[in-house]
Order: structure tokens, then C-alpha cells, then sequence
């Protein structure tokens, strides 16, 4: 509208301070302090990501967790995957039963005691991930609802003190951005890849993500990165160099490169700890050796 | 959001939120200047947007449950998923910890043979923290039984419908 002295100005949003009494605003902000809160009694929050789908960052957040419960760490795990939920099978922790009560949701107990939430433990056999609304345009509040879900899992969880709590991280870029959304400074990201070229090209821009939003301290972990045939000597997997392309492209450091071994999938996806069951094995070496020095950076 | 009444340029507090039930939200806003009212009128999929956030127009009837936005937006959850501890929300400890009289603020209510009746009807997946929804709604208004006709109020009150 305007007027003889021209275009009438309206107070904007930022002009105007006053508290509506809709109490939304109190209410993040509750939300964020018992995040907060929660996250207090975390020594070490672990990012386990890639932005690649198919790595092994489940089988390698898994197994990482049970080392460092088996070390004698206080080990939470949270399965970020909420649409292909898989840690808390890989944990030994499939279908049980949570318990509730006043401090929260009580986590599952997995392998060598490290406490685990998964989606999977909410979820009947094999039904996907629905969330109750109004039918079509979904997309526009399911992104909402799942950070919500993660806020939860972080937040609402009775982890205890924690030396670590891991959080496997699913594929897609956009959700390792989720999650600093929530917590925006992991005190270590390990950035999952393998060597071929498909993965390097993805994690790549994961680093960069992870660059550009200030995150201080981030890892390489090239799973699959030889093959140990029993007899003969080490080889490639992969035909390409790509993980020490990656490493030198983006300035990351290599904290553990873990060598394939077919064991490692089939025990870790029937719930067993594989690098506890074969801890001689060369990618329970890997592993164990990762597990060293993530421990190390919590006692640092 | 926040409404501005422009004859007074002040900005619209909220007075009252009403669910009616249909997935949609009315939110009514008035002018603390001139005392003009007005309502948001939110259709399912803007009323979806803001309870996927975890958060309630007007503010929180009762403490939020753990895991309470998870539980309530999920569908078909598992039955078993949860086991609930019989004990008051933590959320409200220094309410739950005073032994105070049935009917006073603070008391845990009872609950008549109806109501019990009626929450074995809510789906397992979500009973156990609808069961502590109802309890702290009661205890926060010092209402000392719990009726299927206060389950209807505080269901209404809270944006519980469909659980």
C-alpha cells in the first residue's frame, strides 16, 4: 500500500523484540540445553562418516565401539542411520526392549558393553521408516522430524558418562551436515573411504564440507584398502590409488587403513565383534590400532 | 512468526490455541494495545511442520516424555520397543518427589476403571509415555482421578489425538 507521502514502511521481523508468548522460541532453546546437558558427560564425540554409501562405516563404528568397550571404555553408540538403521544388530543388540524411566530412555547393551541406540530397536521385522502426517509433501517437515529424532537419540538417551559416544553417520553429505547442526564441533570426524575412485570423489566433498564448517579435527579411515589372501602377500583390492590421492588432496591424515577380509563383514553383520572374535587377523589389527588411538585422544 | 497490529504498531501476543482434531491448528493472536484479535488458521501439512519440531504453539501443556517426538510421529512403532519403569517424569522431579494429598498440585492422580479401560486401547508402541502425558497433566492441575472425560480435555489440550 502507499500513500501521497509514498510507500509506507512495516517493521520487519528483526525490528521487532518483543516475545509473542508462543513460547516456540523457549522451547528450542530447552532443546538445545538438554542437548547440551546430555552432551556434558561425553568425553569424546566421534563422528564415524563418509558421505559414500557402502564403505563399511557401520561394520567400522561397530567394531571400533566394542574395542573400546572391551578396553575398558564407557562406549555409547548412536545409529544415525534412521532410514537403513543396521549398528544395533552389528552390536549384538537386536530386538530388545528399552527401558524408560525418569532420566531418560536407557540404551541397549551390545557387544563388550557398549550401549547402543538404533532406530531398528523401534521398528517391527522389516517395515520401513513412516512417520504420521498428512499425506503428500512429505519433504517438507520429514527432513524436520528425523533431526528431531536425532536430537532425541543424542539428548534423551540415558548414556551415562561417557569416555565415547560414536555416531554413525548414513550416506549423503547433507547428513553429516545434520548432524553439526546438532553438534557442530565432533572433537573427532573420521571420514570412512575406501580406494576406488567412485568413493574418493564423494569423500572429498565431505572433507570440504567438513572443512569449510570450522570442523577441527578429522581422520581418514581407508577401510578395504588391500587383501591379505591367506599364503600369499598383501595386494590392492582396488585398481586405483585413490585414498592416497584423497589424503593428499584434502590434507588428511590416514588413521587406520584396514585391509578386507570377507570375516569382517559375515561375523560383524551376525552381531559378533569381529576384531575382538579374530584379533590376530590383519583388519582386527587395523582396527585395534584405530581403537588405540581414538582412546588415546579421550585420555589426551 | 509474529503478527504486528498496525493501527497500534505492537506486536500480537499469543492468547489461545485450539486443535480441533482434523490435523490443523488455530493459534489466536491479540493486540496488547488495542485488545483486536485475530487467529492463525495453520492446515495439516503447516501444523505437521511445527510438531515435527518437536515444539507447541503456545507453549508445553505438560514435560516433555523422552524420545517423545520420535514416539509420536512414528508410525506403526514396535509394540515391545519400550518398557516403562513406573515412576513420575523426571522432567518434574520436584513435583514427583512432594507426597502431597490426592487433588493437591503435585499429587499423583488415580485412575478410575474407564480411563485404565480406555489407555489399554492406546497403541503399546506410545501407551506407556501417554500413560505419563495424562499422569503429569493431571498433577500439574491438581486433578486427583483420571477420567476417560478428562483423557478427551487433556487430549485436546495437549494435541494428543490419534495416539
Amino acid at each position: 500500500m502507499s500513500t501521497s507521502e509514498g510507500p509506507r514502511r512495516l517493521r520487519g521481523y528483526h525490528d521487532v523484540a518483543h516475545d509473542t508468548g508462543s513460547g516456540v522460541l523457549e522451547q528450542v532453546v530447552a532443546q538445545r540445553e538438554r542437548l547440551r546437558r546430555r552432551l556434558a558427560d561425553v568425553g569424546c564425540l566421534v563422528a564415524v562418516a563418509s558421505g559414500k554409501g557402502g564403505v563399511g562405516k557401520s561394520a567400522v563404528s561397530a567394531n571400533l565401539a566394542a574395542l573400546l568397550a572391551d578396553m575398558g571404555h564407557a562406549t555409547g553408540a548412536v545409529d544415525a542411520d534412521l532410514n537403513g538403521p543396521s549398528l544395533g544388530r552389528m552390536l549384538g543388540a537386536a530386538g530388545v526392549t528399552l527401558r524408560v524411566d525418569g532420566d531418560g530412555v536407557h540404551p541397549a547393551v551390545g557387544n563388550a558393553g557398549a550401549r547402543v541406540v538404533s532406530m531398528d530397536f523401534l521398528q517391527e521385522g522389516d517395515a520401513p521408516l513412516r512417520w504420521r502426517g498428512p499425506g503428500g509433501d512429505d519433504f517438507m517437515w520429514r527432513g524436520v522430524a528425523e533431526t528431531g529424532t536425532l536430537r532425541e537419540f543424542l539428548a534423551d538417551v540415558a548414556w551415562g558418562t561417557l569416555d565415547q559416544l560414536l555416531v554413525d553417520v548414513p550416506p549423503g553429505t547433507d547428513r553429516i551436515q545434520r548432524l553439526l547442526e546438532l553438534v557442530p564441533r565432533p572433537h573427532l570426524t573420521l571420514l570412512v573411504t575406501t580406494p576406488s575412485e567412485a568413493a574418493r570423489q564423494v569423500v572429498a566433498r565431505s572433507a570440504r564440507l567438513l572443512r569449510e564448517a570450522g570442523v577441527p579435527r578429522v581422520g581418514l579411515v581407508v577401510n578395504m584398502a588391500s587383501f591379505h589372501p591367506a599364503g600369499e602377500a598383501p595386494r590392492p583390492l582396488f585398481a586405483a590409488d585413490a585414498a592416497t590421492r584423497l589424503a593428499a588432496d584434502t590434507g588428511l591424515e590416514v588413521w587406520a587403513e584396514i585391509p578386507f577380509d570377507p570375516e569382517l563383514a559375515a561375523l560383524t553383520d551376525a552381531g559378533v565383534a569381529y576384531a575382538l572374535a579374530r584379533p590376530e587377523a590383519p583388519a582386527a589389527r587395523a582396527l585395534h590400532a584405530l581403537a588405540v588411538r581414538v582412546a588415546a585422544l579421550e585420555d589426551a | 512468526m509474529k503478527f504486528l497490529c498496525l493501527p497500534c504498531d505492537e506486536v500480537m501476543t499469543f492468547a489461545e490455541r485450539q486443535l480441533p482434531g482434523d490435523g490443523t491448528l488455530s493459534a489466536v493472536f491479540a493486540c496488547p494495545g488495542c485488545g483486536r484479535e485475530m487467529a492463525m488458521l495453520a492446515n495439516p501439512m503447516e501444523t505437521q511442520l511445527v510438531s515435527s519440531m518437536g515444539v507447541q504453539i503456545g507453549g508445553r501443556g505438560v514435560p516433555e516424555q523422552p524420545l517423545e517426538g520420535t514416539r509420536r510421529g512414528m508410525a506403526g512403532g514396535r509394540p515391545d520397543a519400550f518398557e516403562e519403569v513406573a515412576e513420575p517424569s523426571a522432567a518434574a522431579p520436584e513435583v514427583s518427589a512432594m507426597a502431597s494429598p490426592p487433588g493437591a498440585a503435585g499429587a499423583a492422580p488415580s485412575w478410575s476403571p474407564e480411563a485404565v479401560e480406555r489407555l489399554q486401547r492406546v497403541p503399546s508402541f506410545v501407551r506407556g509415555m501417554v500413560k505419563r502425558i495424562y499422569a503429569d497433566y493431571c498433577r500439574e492441575r491438581a486433578i486427583p482421578t483420571i477420567t476417560p472425560e478428562v483423557m478427551d480435555r487433556a487430549r485436546t489440550d495437549l494435541g494428543l489425538e490419534g495416539m
